[in-house]
C-alpha cells in the first residue's frame, strides 16, 4: 500500500508519500494558486519517491486548500491530520501545538493518535504565523533573524492581542528606543501567552509535539516551552506533520 | 423538504405576509407590542387585546448604522436590534405601539435606554436569581406591566382574559414542542436550517390561532414524510445539539455550516426553540403562575443558572445528540463565561463531544469555522468508532 498526503496551507504546500514509512516529503510555496501548488507538490513527491501516479492507492488532502483539488480520494481537516502525524513521530504525544500561517491550534490526542478535543484561535491573527510575519516586517528582519535577536534578551511586554494594534505598539517601542532584541523576545512571549490561553481550554499534557512551519524557529520553540513550563518534541520538519498525518490516514483506511 | 411540504412554503413567507396583516390590524385599531426576549410575559399582552410580535435582531445589515452609536465590541444581537430600530427597517418595530424590555444582560439594558428615546418602552426589572424572594418581586413587576398596558391601551385585564391567554400560549408551546420533538427521530425528518426558518418566521405571526394550526399541519405533514422514510439525512449523519445565544435567520451561519459539512442540527436549546416550550403551570393565582414560568427561563443572565445544565443534559439524551455546539456571540460575557461550566457539566454527565464557537454575524471567519466544525464532526466520527 502506498499513500500520499497533501497539505495545502496558506503559505506552503506539503506532500508526503508513505508506505509504512516516509518515502518522500516535499514543500513548495502555495503562492496564488493552491490547486497548481498541490499538483506540483504531488508531482515532486512522486518523482522523489521514484513512483508513478498509478502506484499510489490513496491520496488524502488537508489544509485550507483541500477543497480545490479534484484528485483527492478523501479530505480530512488539518486538526485530525496533525494529531495523526504527531502520533506517528512521537507515539507518546498527548497534545499537539500547531501554529500555522492563519491559525493556531492546541489539540489533545488520545493514545491511538485520535483527536480528543481541540481549541483554535478565533478571528484574531494574534498567535499565528501571520502575526510573526507582520512583526518581523515592522522590525525589518527575517523570521530567522527575529529568532537570533531574541536570544538572551529580556522580553519587553507587548500587551495588544490584535496583530494590528501590536504592530503600532511595536512601532511605538522602536520610537522610544527599545532595543530590537527585547522586542523580538516580547513578540515570542506574546505568542506563547496566546498559546497558553488556548491550551487552557483543552487540558494540555506535558507530552507535547510542536508542529507547523513556525516551529522551525528554534528560539520561538524555546520561548513557548519555557512559558508553558514544558519540553516539547519538535520534529525535524515540523511543517510536514499535517501532510504526513494525511498520508497515514489514507494508508490505514 | 421545502418543495414537497405545503405547510413549509406557507411558513417561509410568513414574515412578509404578516407585515401587511399587521398594518391591516393596526388600521382596525389593534395595538401592537414588540418584544425582544424570552422573558417577555406575552400572556399579559394577549390579555390586553394587543398583538405581541418578536422584533428583528438577527441580521448583520443594520449593524454598521448601530455602530455609529454603540461600541463595536458589543454583542451583534444588540447592535442588530438597535440598528433595525435606528434605520426603521423592521416593519414590526415600525408598527409597535409599545416596546417591552427586560433588564437581562448589561449591553441590552443600556441599549434599551437609547431605544426608549425612539418609542414608548416599558422596562421590566428582571431579578437574576430564581428564588422565592425574586419571584415575589417579579410578580410585582408583572403587575406594573399590567397597569402600564391597561393605561396605554385603555383596557382592563380581567382574570378571564388572562386565563384565556394562558391557554392560548400554552397551546402554542405545545405545538412548537411537538414540531421540535419530531427531530428526535433518526434520521431527523427536517434539517436544522428548515426548522430554524419555521421557528424564526413564526415569531412574526399576527394571528396566534392560525399559526398554531399551521405548525400542527406542518408537524403532521413531516411525520407522514418521515414515516415514508423521507429525510435529508441518513441514520449515520452526526446529530448536533446547538445551545447558547439566540439564533435566527441571518445569524444562522453555524447551523448552515454544520449541515453543509455533513451534520444535522437536531435540537436548538435556545430562546426561540426549546427554551420556549416550557408552559405556564396553571395554579390558583394566575399572575404568580405566569411569573413562575418566566422566572424559570434558564438564560445565562441568571446566576446561578443550573436550569440550563439540566435542560441540556435532558435534551442530549432525548435527542440522542452525538455532539454539542455551544454558540456564543462576541461580546456576550454571560454565555461566553458560562460555556466553561456547560462543558464541564456535560463532560461529567453525558460525556458528549463539545465545541464552543465564538463568532458574530459577519462572514469573515467562515473558512476558520469550517475547519473547526469539520474537525468536530471528525471527532464525533472517531468517538463512534469510525475511521477518521
Ligand atoms: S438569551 Fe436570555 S436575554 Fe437573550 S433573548 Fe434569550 S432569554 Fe432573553
Ligand atoms: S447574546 Fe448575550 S450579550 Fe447578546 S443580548 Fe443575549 S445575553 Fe446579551
Amino acid at each position: 500500500m502506498v499513500a500520499a498526503g497533501i497539505d495545502i496551507g496558506s503559505t506552503g504546500t506539503k506532500a508526503v508519500i508513505f508506505d509504512g514509512e516516509i518515502r518522500a516529503s516535499v514543500v513548495v510555496p502555495t503562492g496564488w494558486d493552491p490547486k497548481a501548488a498541490g499538483l506540483e507538490a504531488y508531482r515532486q513527491a512522486l518523482e522523489c519517491a521514484g513512483l508513478v501516479a498509478d502506484e499510489v492507492q490513496s491520496i488524502v488532502g488537508t489544509g485550507y486548500g483541500r477543497v480545490s483539488l479534484p484528485i483527492f480520494d478523501r479530505k480530512v481537516t488539518e486538526i485530525t491530520c496533525h494529531a495523526r502525524g504527531a502520533h506517528f513521530l512521537y507515539p507518546e504525544t498527548r497534545s499537539v501545538i500547531d501554529i500555522g500561517g492563519q491559525d493556531s491550534k492546541v489539540i489533545s490526542v488520545d493514545p491511538q493518535g485520535r483527536v480528543a478535543e481541540f481549541a483554535m484561535n478565533d478571528k484574531c491573527a494574534a498567535g499565528t504565523g501571520r502575526f510573526l510575519q507582520v512583526m518581523a516586517g515592522v522590525l525589518d528582519v527575517s523570521l530567522d533573524q527575529l529568532g537570533q535577536l531574541a536570544v538572551g534578551a529580556t522580553p519587553v511586554p507587548i500587551s495588544s492581542m490584535c496583530a494590528v494594534f501590536a504592530e503600532s505598539e511595536v512601532i511605538g517601542l522602536l520610537a522610544r528606543g527599545t532595543d530590537k532584541g527585547s522586542i523580538a523576545a516580547g513578540i515570542f512571549h506574546s505568542i506563547a501567552a496566546r498559546i497558553q490561553g488556548l491550551a487552557g481550554k483543552v487540558a494540555l499534557s506535558h507530552r507535547v509535539t510542536f508542529s507547523g512551519g513556525v516551529a522551525l524557529n528554534r528560539e520561538l520553540c524555546r520561548a513557548i516551552g519555557t512559558s508553558l513550563g514544558i519540553d516539547m518534541w519538535v520534529p525535524q520538519a515540523p511543517q510536514m506533520v499535517g501532510a504526513l498525518g494525511a498520508a497515514i490516514l489514507g494508508y490505514e483506511a | 423538504m421545502r418543495d414537497i411540504c405545503a405547510a413549509f412554503s406557507e411558513i417561509a413567507g410568513l414574515r412578509e405576509r404578516n407585515a401587511i396583516a399587521l398594518k391591516v390590524a393596526k388600521d382596525r385599531g389593534r395595538k401592537v407590542v414588540g418584544t425582544y426576549c424570552l422573558f417577555s410575559p406575552v400572556e399579559l399582552i394577549v390579555a390586553a387585546g394587543a398583538i405581541p410580535v418578536s422584533l428583528c435582531g438577527t441580521s448583520a445589515t443594520p449593524i454598521p448604522a448601530a455602530e455609529k452609536v454603540l461600541p463595536r465590541s458589543l454583542c451583534p444581537l444588540i447592535k442588530s436590534s438597535y440598528g433595525f430600530a435606528l434605520t426603521d427597517t423592521c416593519p414590526f418595530f415600525h408598527f409597535s405601539d409599545l416596546l417591552l424590555a427586560e433588564t437581562t444582560c448589561d449591553g441590552k439594558k443600556k441599549m434599551y435606554e437609547l431605544l426608549g428615546e425612539m418609542k414608548p418602552l416599558h422596562l421590566m426589572q428582571l431579578p437574576q436569581v430564581q428564588d422565592e424572594a425574586a419571584l415575589e418581586y417579579w410578580v410585582l413587576e408583572l403587575k406594573r406591566l399590567m397597569t402600564r398596558l391597561e393605561q396605554a391601551f385603555d383596557v382592563r385585564i380581567t382574570p378571564e382574559k388572562l386565563a384565556a391567554a394562558i391557554l392560548l400560549l400554552n397551546e402554542e408551546r405545545r405545538s412548537l414542542k411537538a414540531l421540535q420533538d419530531l427531530l428526535k427521530r433518526k434520521p431527523a425528518p427536517i434539517s436544522g436550517m428548515d426548522l430554524l426558518t419555521v421557528l424564526h418566521n413564526r415569531g412574526f405571526t399576527v394571528d396566534k390561532r392560525e399559526a398554531i394550526d399551521l405548525i400542527d399541519r406542518l408537524t403532521r405533514e413531516l411525520a407522514e414524510l418521515s414515516d415514508q422514510g423521507i429525510s435529508p439525512f441518513t441514520a449515520k449523519t452526526p446529530r448536533i445539539l446547538l445551545t447558547g445565544v439566540p439564533v435566527g435567520l441571518g445569524s444562522d451561519k453555524v447551523v448552515r455550516l454544520v449541515e453543509e459539512l455533513g451534520g444535522s442540527v437536531v435540537c436548538f436549546e435556545s430562546c426561540g426553540a426549546y427554551k420556549k416550550v416550557d408552559p405556564v403551570q396553571p395554579g390558583k393565582n394566575l399572575l404568580r403562575s405566569i411569573a413562575e414560568k418566566y422566572l424559570r427561563v434558564p438564560c445565562s443572565c441568571m446566576s446561578p443558572n443550573k436550569g440550563r445544565l439540566q435542560l441540556l443534559e435532558q435534551l442530549v439524551r432525548e435527542f440522542a445528540a452525538d455532539g454539542v455546539i455551544d454558540l456564543t456571540w462576541q461580546g456576550c460575557h454571560t454565555y461566553n463565561v458560562e460555556s466553561f461550566t456547560v462543558k464541564r457539566h456535560l463532560q461529567e454527565t453525558v460525556r458528549v463531544p463539545f465545541l464552543q464557537i465564538e463568532t458574530d454575524y459577519s462572514e469573515s471567519d467562515t473558512e476558520q469555522l469550517k475547519v473547526r466544525i469539520e474537525a468536530f464532526l471528525e471527532v464525533i466520527g472517531t468517538s463512534r468508532g469510525e475511521r477518521p
